[in-house]
C-alpha cells in the first residue's frame, strides 16, 4: 500500500516537473532572453536625469535590438530606480545579479550610489557600464566589470579651475554637498585652483537643501570673484538663487551636476551667464546627435537630458559585447564584461574605447555658460571651451 | 582673524537667525498645542506645515499662468495665498486627527504616536503622486514677485529684502493674534482648561472634542502659514522638504518647554539664531576646520545643554502641574 502511495507521487510529481518544464523549453523559442538593466534615479529631484538616462538606453535598445534577435535572442530593458541612495542602489543591485537573464548595467548618476552597487556586481562580474559617474574612484578599483563612457572628475575639476582663471578670477569660494562626486570634484577644483595661484577664500560643504542664507551671508562679505558648487542642480540652484537674491555679484560656476534644464527651472535668471564644466556635451555639440536628439524627441516627446546620449552609447556598447560574447552560442556575464574592454564604437559622442581600468581613451570636456533662462531653451546654452582628454596615467 | 569681518556680519546673521527662528515658532506652535491638550506628539506635522507651502504655490503658479500674479499689487496676493494656505493646512490637521488620532483617543500614548509617523508617510507620498501627476515634477518653484525682492540698504554692507521683512512682520502678528486668543478670549480660556484637565473641563461644560479639533486647527493654521512664509522666503520646495523644518520646531517646542505657548515661540527664536550663527560663524572662528555643516551639531549640541539643566525647557516652570 505505502509502495503503490509511493510510486503514484513520484510518477505525479514526473508529471508535474514536465508539466512545468515543457513550456519553459518552448518559450525558448530562440536561444533565451538577454535583458539590459538600468539603474538611476527615477523619482525624488533628480529624476529628470535619471529618466534621460532611462530613456536614452530604451531608445538604443529599440534601435540596436536587430542582430541579436535575428541570431534568436529576446532583449528586454529592465529599468531600476535607485532614488540617488546608496542603499537603494545597493539593495536593488542585489536583486539584478540575481536575475540571470541581466548580462549588464547601464548606471548610475550618482558617484556616490554606483561605486557600492559596482562592488556587488563584481562578485558576479557582472559589467556595468556608466554614462555620467565622473568620480575617479568608479574606475580606479580597476574592477574588471567596470567601464564608463563619461570622463573624469580629476580632469574636470581641472578644466574648471582653469576656466576661472582664464576668467581673471583671483579669488574664488568652494561649496560642495558632502557626497563623494560634488566633494570629490570640489577638492581636485580647489587643489588645482591653489596651483594656478588662485585664491580659495573659503571651502565649506553643507547638505541644506532650502535655507542658504547663513551660508551666503559669510560669502557676501568676502565677496569673491567667483562661486564654485560641487554639487547637483538641486542644490546649486536654489542656492545661486538665493545668492543673487542676496546681492552677490560673484561669477557663478560648477561641475557637470548643474548640467540639467532644471537648473534655469528653479533658479531662473539668476544662474543666466553662469559657467559649467561637462563630461558631455550638450547635443549640438556632437556631429551625429542631430539624429538622436530628433529620434529621442519623436519617441518620448521630450528633449533628451544631458546624460541621455551617453547612456545610448554606452547601451550600444553593451549589445555590441553581448554580440560580440553570443557568437559562441551562450552569454556569460564575465565574457561580456571581458567583450566590453574589446568594443571600438563610433558613438554619438565621439569614438569611444576603453583602457585598463575602463575609462574612456580619449573622453571630451566641455565649458559651457547658461544663456537663457527659459528651461526648455536649455539645448542653447553656449560652449565656450571645447577639450579632448586623455584620462591621468595610472598610478602605480 | 578678521574682526572687522565678524562684527560686520552679525547684523545679517542676526536678521537670517529671526527670519528662520519665526518659521521654527510657527510651526512649533502646532505640536506645543497638540502636546498641551493630547500629551503626544503629531509627527504629521511637518506634513500639515508642507501642505500649506504646496497650496501656496499652487495658486502663486495659477495666477501666474493666468498671467496676473504681477498686476495685482503683492501685499494682495501676499495675504490671499496666506490665507489659503492656512485653510488648507487648518482642513488637513482637523482631519488628520479626526481619522487618525480621534479613534485612538484612548488608546495607550505609544499607539497614536504610531499613527502619527504613519499619516506622515502617507501624506508625503500623497503629495508627491498628486504634484507628479499633475504637473509632472518633484521640485516646485515659488514664482518670484519682482518687489518682494527688492532690498533695502540699511548700511553699506546690511540689507533687508522685504520679503524677510513680511515674514517677521506676519510671524510677529500671527503669534500675537495666537496669544490674544489663548489669554483673552472664552475659547482660549477653554483650550487652557482642557489641557489643564479633560474630565474637569468636560464637568465644566466644555465641549472636550471640539477643543482638541479646535487646537488642531489652529496649529494646522500656524503651520500652514508657516509653509507659505517658508516658500516664499527660500523658493524650492520637495514634497519631503518639510521633515527637517519640523523635525527642528519640534526641537524648538521641547526646547521652549513643550505645551507652553509662549515657551514654543521662544524656543523657535533660539534655535534659529543658534543655527545662523553656526553657520556662519563656525567656520571663520575656526579658521575653516568646522564648517557650516556642523550648525545643526552645534545647535542641538546647545539643545542637549540647556535640557541637562532645564529638564523641562527654557520656559518649563511655567507650565502648570498636571494630574
Amino acid at each position: 500500500m505505502t509502495r503503490t502511495l509511493r510510486i503514484v507521487s513520484i510518477l505525479l510529481l514526473a508529471a508535474a516537473v514536465a508539466v512545468v518544464t515543457v513550456p519553459m523549453a518552448g518559450d525558448a523559442h530562440g536561444k533565451g532572453t538577454i535583458k539590459v538593466a538600468t539603474q538611476s534615479p527615477l523619482s525624488g529631484g533628480q529624476a529628470a536625469l535619471g529618466e534621460g538616462i532611462k530613456l536614452g538606453a530604451q531608445l538604443a535598445i529599440d534601435k540596436l535590438k536587430g542582430p541579436l534577435e535575428k541570431a534568436g535572442w529576446k532583449v528586454e530593458l529592465v529599468p531600476f530606480d535607485d532614488q540617488a541612495k546608496p542603499d537603494v542602489g545597493v539593495a536593488n543591485a542585489k536583486n539584478i545579479i540575481a536575475d540571470k537573464d541581466i548580462m549588464v548595467v547601464i548606471g548610475h548618476l550618482n558617484s556616490g550610489v554606483a561605486i557600492p552597487s559596482s562592488e556587488v556586481y563584481k562578485e558576479q562580474t557582472l559589467a556595468m557600464i556608466s554614462p555620467a559617474n565622473t568620480n575617479p574612484t568608479v574606475t580606479d578599483r580597476k574592477l574588471p566589470n567596470v567601464s564608463r563612457v563619461c570622463g573624469r572628475d580629476d580632469v574636470q575639476g581641472v578644466v574648471g579651475s582653469e576656466f576661472a582663471k582664464g576668467q581673471n578670477a583671483k579669488s574664488v569660494y568652494v561649496i560642495h554637498d558632502k557626497t563623494a562626486y560634488g566633494q570629490g570634484i570640489a577638492d581636485f577644483f580647489k587643489a588645482d585652483a591653489e596651483k594656478k595661484g588662485l585664491k580659495v577664500i573659503g571651502f565649506e560643504g553643507t547638505e541644506e537643501k532650502s535655507n542658504f542664507d547663513p551660508i551666503l551671508t559669510p560669502i557676501k562679505a568676502k565677496n569673491p570673484d567667483l562661486i564654485y558648487f560641487g554639487g547637483i542642480y538641486d542644490q546649486g540652484a536654489p542656492f545661486f538663487k538665493q545668492a543673487r537674491e542676496k546681492g552677490l555679484k560673484s561669477k557663478f560656476m560648477g561641475p557637470d551636476g548643474m548640467d540639467s534644464s532644471d537648473l534655469t527651472k528653479i533658479a531662473g535668471k539668476a544662474v543666466v551667464g553662469m559657467y559649467y564644466t561637462s563630461a558631455a556635451g550638450p547635443a549640438s555639440a556632437l556631429p551625429k546627435a542631430k539624429s538622436f536628439v530628433d529620434e529621442f524627441k519623436k519617441k518620448f516627446s521630450k528633449n533628451p537630458e544631458p546624460y541621455a546620449a551617453e547612456a545610448y552609447d554606452a547601451t550600444a556598447i553593451a549589445l555590441k559585447a553581448v554580440e560580440a560574447a553570443a557568437k559562441s552560442g551562450k552569454v556569460t556575464r564575465e565574457d561580456v564584461s571581458a567583450q566590453i574592454r574589446k568594443v571600438k564604437h563610433s558613438g554619438i559622442t565621439g569614438d569611444i574605447e576603453f583602457d585598463g581600468k575602463g575609462d574612456r581613451k580619449k573622453a571630451l570636456y566641455f565649458v559651457l555658460q547658461v544663456a537663457n533662462e527659459d528651461p526648455t531653451k536649455w539645448g542653447d546654452n553656449k560652449i565656450v571651451k571645447q577639450l579632448t582628454i586623455a584620462p591621468p596615467a595610472e598610478k602605480k | 582673524m578678521d574682526v572687522e569681518l565678524l562684527i560686520g556680519i552679525l547684523p545679517q546673521v542676526v536678521i537670517d537667525g529671526l527670519i528662520l527662528g519665526f518659521m521654527y515658532a510657527l510651526i512649533a506652535l502646532g505640536y506645543t498645542m497638540v502636546y498641551g491638550v493630547l500629551e503626544f506628539i503629531n509627527f504629521a506635522h511637518s506634513e500639515v506645515f508642507i501642505f500649506g507651502a504646496f497650496v501656496g504655490v499652487e495658486i502663486m503658479l495659477g495666477l501666474k499662468s493666468a498671467g496676473v500674479l504681477e498686476r495685482f499689487p503683492w501685499i494682495l496676493v501676499l495675504v490671499v495665498v496666506l490665507l489659503a494656505g492656512m485653510l488648507a493646512s487648518a482642513l488637513l490637521a482637523f482631519t488628520i486627527e479626526r481619522v487618525a488620532y480621534r479613534p485612538l483617543r484612548h488608546a495607550p500614548r505609544l499607539i497614536p504616536l504610531i499613527s502619527a509617523i504613519g499619516v506622515s508617510f502617507f501624506l508625503q507620498d500623497v503629495i508627491r503622486l498628486t504634484e507628479s501627476i499633475w504637473r509632472n515634477a518633484f521640485n516646485l518653484v515659488y514664482p518670484t514677485i519682482e518687489s518682494l525682492n527688492v532690498r533695502l540698504e540699511i548700511t553699506e554692507t546690511i540689507d533687508v529684502s522685504i520679503k524677510s521683512l513680511v515674514v517677521i512682520v506676519a510671524a510677529l502678528l500671527m503669534l500675537w493674534a495666537l496669544h490674544a486668543l489663548v489669554n483673552r478670549t472664552k475659547v482660549g480660556t477653554a483650550i487652557r482648561a482642557v489641557a489643564e484637565d479633560q474630565a474637569a473641563a468636560s464637568l465644566m461644560g466644555i465641549n472636550v472634542n471640539r477643543i482638541i479639533s479646535l487646537t488642531f486647527v489652529i496649529g494646522g493654521a500656524m503651520g500652514g502659514a508657516a509653509g507659505v512664509l517658508f516658500g516664499v522666503q527660500y523658493g524650492l520646495i520637495n514634497p519631503y522638504t518639510g521633515f527637517i523644518p519640523g523635525l527642528k520646531a519640534f526641537t524648538a517646542a521641547v526646547l521652549g518647554g513643550i505645551g507652553n505657548i509662549p515657551g514654543a515661540m521662544l524656543g523657535g527664536l533660539v534655535l534659529g539664531l543658534l543655527e545662523a550663527f553656526a553657520a556662519s560663524y563656525l567656520s571663520l572662528l575656526t579658521g575653516g576646520a568646522f564648517g557650516a555643516e556642523y550648525k545643526d551639531i552645534f545647535a542641538f549640541s546647545i539643545l542637549i545643554l540647556i535640557l541637562i539643566f532645564r529638564p523641562k525647557g527654557l520656559l518649563g516652570e511655567v507650565v502648570r502641574e498636571r494630574a
